[in-house]
């Protein structure tokens, strides 16, 4: 383990009185100069184009230099825990579809995780193996979702409908085998809704092909433009030990340069069995842990799940996906906490049973709400004052699902 | 063959012969004259721009995998006659607490000043409204006032992204004019001459174009002139995901098809005068000059879409320190070298 995982306790900073406008901090040394005149707060959101969803940052401006952030939330709260407390296992599924939009498949698959470990389900193979392929393809999507629409908050049109492009492949794979194009309930507690259908290997196989030459392209298109790459890469800097008190996860982990990925060090499912590299970002462009760190990781990770697809699909063995659903659920008395890696990060579900067939709880750790969590130590930690346009090109270098924040 | 020049004349002497013969004196020939010329070039404009605004559909679709328009006419030719057809039925909204007569004058001021250039334009073999002996100066000084039509927009609109917007335009358009001016400078120091009309007869072979002599110098132009009309990647103006649509925010209808019109207009000059003043003009074999002289600056105009649709944008600060810490100085280091050439080469 590099020496990063050394704790240390986050920054402080104020937090000032909700009845605004009266307690606000004089601006940092640093930034003070001879025009200095006064701080004054900007609403960004929850009607923004580029906060992605609806998300309010309250920042704290001088002139154009941001202070402080205060991200305000709850604007799609839809009482998933609560609602879950009242629905048989596998009612709750659908739920957790809806709250990351993007990646629906990561989510059910880390709630039948859950639920199976508690119930003690050791689900067969060919589940395994098709869950592996799908929430692979699911973490593709997702990121062109990322990929895209960072390019679209940069001012670049263009990658986005690229993205655009490849996604809609990926969802016409899902339609084909879920019947659904966004949210699909498809992994169910203890197997799968339906077995592959005829030819949906071949055709997955194809779009494989397809696929892996494309990020070359996203690369010539954007990674690699330099007025991107000024954009970004000496941007939203989160150190490394600074994302860990925080426990950001995923590529925003990554992008930073720790090595923790949960499908490596944490296995679940048969993770275990394939080749792959985790992705990390290497500071080449400016400090490591810059929104180009971040947004290379996702780059680099598509790469990485075609291989893990590829392998799965190689190793595709036959079976009953419905064997092991059982025909009601109720675990047992106790608890557990599951943890997958969804395209965000650590997404992990802790369910207590009271061996009845609703869970007496069932909290969701959101990836994306500890993420935003860390925006106002970005701001604190940057060497360079930070202005309006930089928070957009962090925020939308998070990659976050307000749905998934919210729950 | 099919060059122009003969018609033009044709039409002059005409129009001389009719006011003559109503018994009107020499003033009024000249005045039915520039009407006549003035119309011709606003028409010309106005389908340059409906060109333009579907090709640049057309083109950013290609670049995006997709269409574009495909139902109104073959390949959706004249989807932009429909659009121009719903925006002059729409109600022109005026909201409130605007400055209403800044508010009403905007995109006129802004039109106007993108037609205007058109005077000294010389579109092929004698097709110059008026050669002025100061062509270039007067583009140049022309296009200025663009700026202020974005300010009045800005200000008057009575909304702080139409006011940032607004503001962000015109330190750029100012910031960009100042390495565009001495990239024409160091040319005009080659030319000796302001006047259009010479510019273009001066480069009649193909090398003799000045772009071999002014790499550099056209360079700067190009990224300058990019900036000079709000593109990617200099659209800061107008940047959607910070300012929603900047100084426009607030018009709609037949007001914000005039910006429209005037960005497309915008694009079409600045690629004429790159033409112009690199590209040798309207010269070229074979094909009437006119046709010459379209090609050359249609290319131009696919340079700077090229850029639209695949460039991200730059942030104000990096755009500001780019003008005046890179483009600048390197205009400057351009003119001396230009002078140093002309020392060495020329006795």
């Amino acid at each position: 383990m590099p020496d990063v995982f050394a704790l240390q306790a986050p920054p402080r900073y104020e937090i000032e009185d909700d009845d605004l406008l009266i307690n606000i901090p004089a601006p940092p040394e640093k930034y003070s100069g001879a025009y200095l005149t006064e701080t004054y707060k900007v609403n960004m959101g929850p009607q923004h184009p580029s906060t992605h969803g609806v998300l309010r940052l309250e920042l704290t401006m001088d002139g154009e230099v941001v202070l402080s952030i205060r991200p305000h939330i709850g604007y799609l709260h839809r009482c998933f825990e609560k609602h879950a407390e009242n629905l048989p296992y596998a009612g709750i599924v659908p739920y957790t579809d809806r709250m990351d939009y993007l990646a629906g498949l990561s989510q059910n698959m880390s709630f039948a995780v859950a639920v199976e470990r508690l119930m003690g389900i050791k689900v067969p193979e060919r589940v395994e193996y098709i869950r592996v392929i799908i929430c692979e393809l699911q973490r593709i999507a997702s990121h062109l979702v990322a990929f895209g629409t960072y390019g679209l908050d940069m001012g670049a049109f263009t990658p986005f409908l690229w993205a655009f492009r490849d996604r809609e492949m990926i969802l016409d794979l899902f339609e084909w085998l879920t019947g659904a194009r966004l949210l699909y309930n498809y992994i169910w507690v203890g197997g799968l809704a339906r077995d592959l259908p005829e030819g949906w290997v071949a055709k997955t196989r194809e779009f494989l092909d397809y696929f892996e030459p494309k990020i070359n392209d996203f690369n010539d298109l954007l990674s690699y433009n330099h007025i991107f790459i000024t954009r970004t890469a000496n941007v939203g800097i989160l150190p490394p030990e600074v994302a860990i008190s925080y426990g950001v996860t995923g590529p925003n982990l990554r992008g930073s340069g720790v090595d923790w990925d949960l499908r490596r060090d944490d296995p679940y499912s048969i993770y275990d069995r394939f080749k792959w590299n985790v992705a990390l970002g290497k500071g080449r462009f400016g400090p490591i842990g810059s929104c180009w760190d971040r947004y290379w990781v996702r780059i680099e990770e598509m790469a990485e799940s075609v291989k893990i697809c590829r392998q799965a699909l190689e190793g595709l063995p036959e079976g009953d996906v419905h064997e092991t659903i059982p025909r009601k659920a109720r675990p047992p008395k106790g608890d557990v906490y599951a943890r997958t890696e969804s395209p965000r990060g650590e997404l992990g579900y802790y369910v207590i049973s009271d061996g009845s067939d609703v869970p007496l709880r069932c909290k969701a750790r959101s990836p994306c709400f500890t993420a935003i969590s860390s925006l106002n130590a970005v701001v604190q930690h940057a060497k360079k004052p930070m202005l309006i346009a930089d928070v957009v090109a962090t925020v939308a270098s998070y990659d976050i699902v307000l749905g998934e924040v919210d729950r | 063959m099919l060059e122009l020049d003969k018609l033009v004349k044709l039409v002059g002497d005409g129009i001389e012969a009719v006011v003559t013969a109503l018994g009107l004196g020499p003033t009024w020939v000249t005045l039915v004259q520039l009407i006549v010329a003035a119309l011709v070039v606003v028409v010309f404009a106005a389908l340059v721009v409906l060109f333009l605004v579907w090709w640049e559909r057309k083109v950013s679709a290609r670049f995006q995998m997709r269409l574009g328009p495909m139902r109104v006419g073959w390949h959706g030719t004249i989807q932009t006659i429909a659009d121009a057809l719903k925006l002059l039925q729409k109600e022109l909204i005026t909201p409130a607490n605007v400055d209403r007569g800044i508010y009403f004058w905007a995109p006129v001021v802004t039109f106007v000043a993108a037609m205007a250039v058109y005077v000294t334009v010389p579109f092929g073999k004698g097709l110059i409204v008026r050669d002025l002996n100061i062509g270039i100066l007067y583009i140049l000084s022309i296009t200025t006032f663009t700026v202020i039509g974005l300010l009045m927009a800005g200000w008057s609109s009575n909304n702080k992204y139409a006011l940032l917007g607004g503001f962000r335009s015109a330190a750029q358009v100012v910031s960009y004019e100042v390495p565009m001016a001495l990239a024409i400078v160091a040319v005009v120091m080659l030319t000796q001459t302001l006047s259009m009309g010479e510019i273009v007869s001066q480069q009649a072979k193909f090398y003799q174009w000045y772009i071999w002599r002014q790499p550099l110098g056209f360079l700067i132009y190009l990224v300058a002139a990019t900036a000079e009309c709000n593109r990617t990647p200099f659209d800061l103006p107008e940047a959607d995901s910070e300012l929603v649509a900047g100084f426009v925010t607030e018009y709609s209808g037949m007001k914000f098809a005039m910006f429209f019109l005037a960005e497309f207009l915008n694009m079409f000059t600045v690629a004429a005068i790159a033409t112009t003043l690199f590209f040798g003009g309207w010269n070229g074999p074979f094909l009437p000059s006119w046709m010459w002289f379209l090609i050359k600056t249609l290319a131009g105009v696919f340079v700077l879409m090229w850029f639209r649709w695949t460039y991200p944008r730059l942030r104000v600060d990096q755009l500001m320190s780019f003008a005046w810490k890179f483009l600048l100085p390197l205009a400057f280091i351009n003119i001396v070298l230009t002078g140093l050439g002309i020392y060495i080469f020329r006795p």
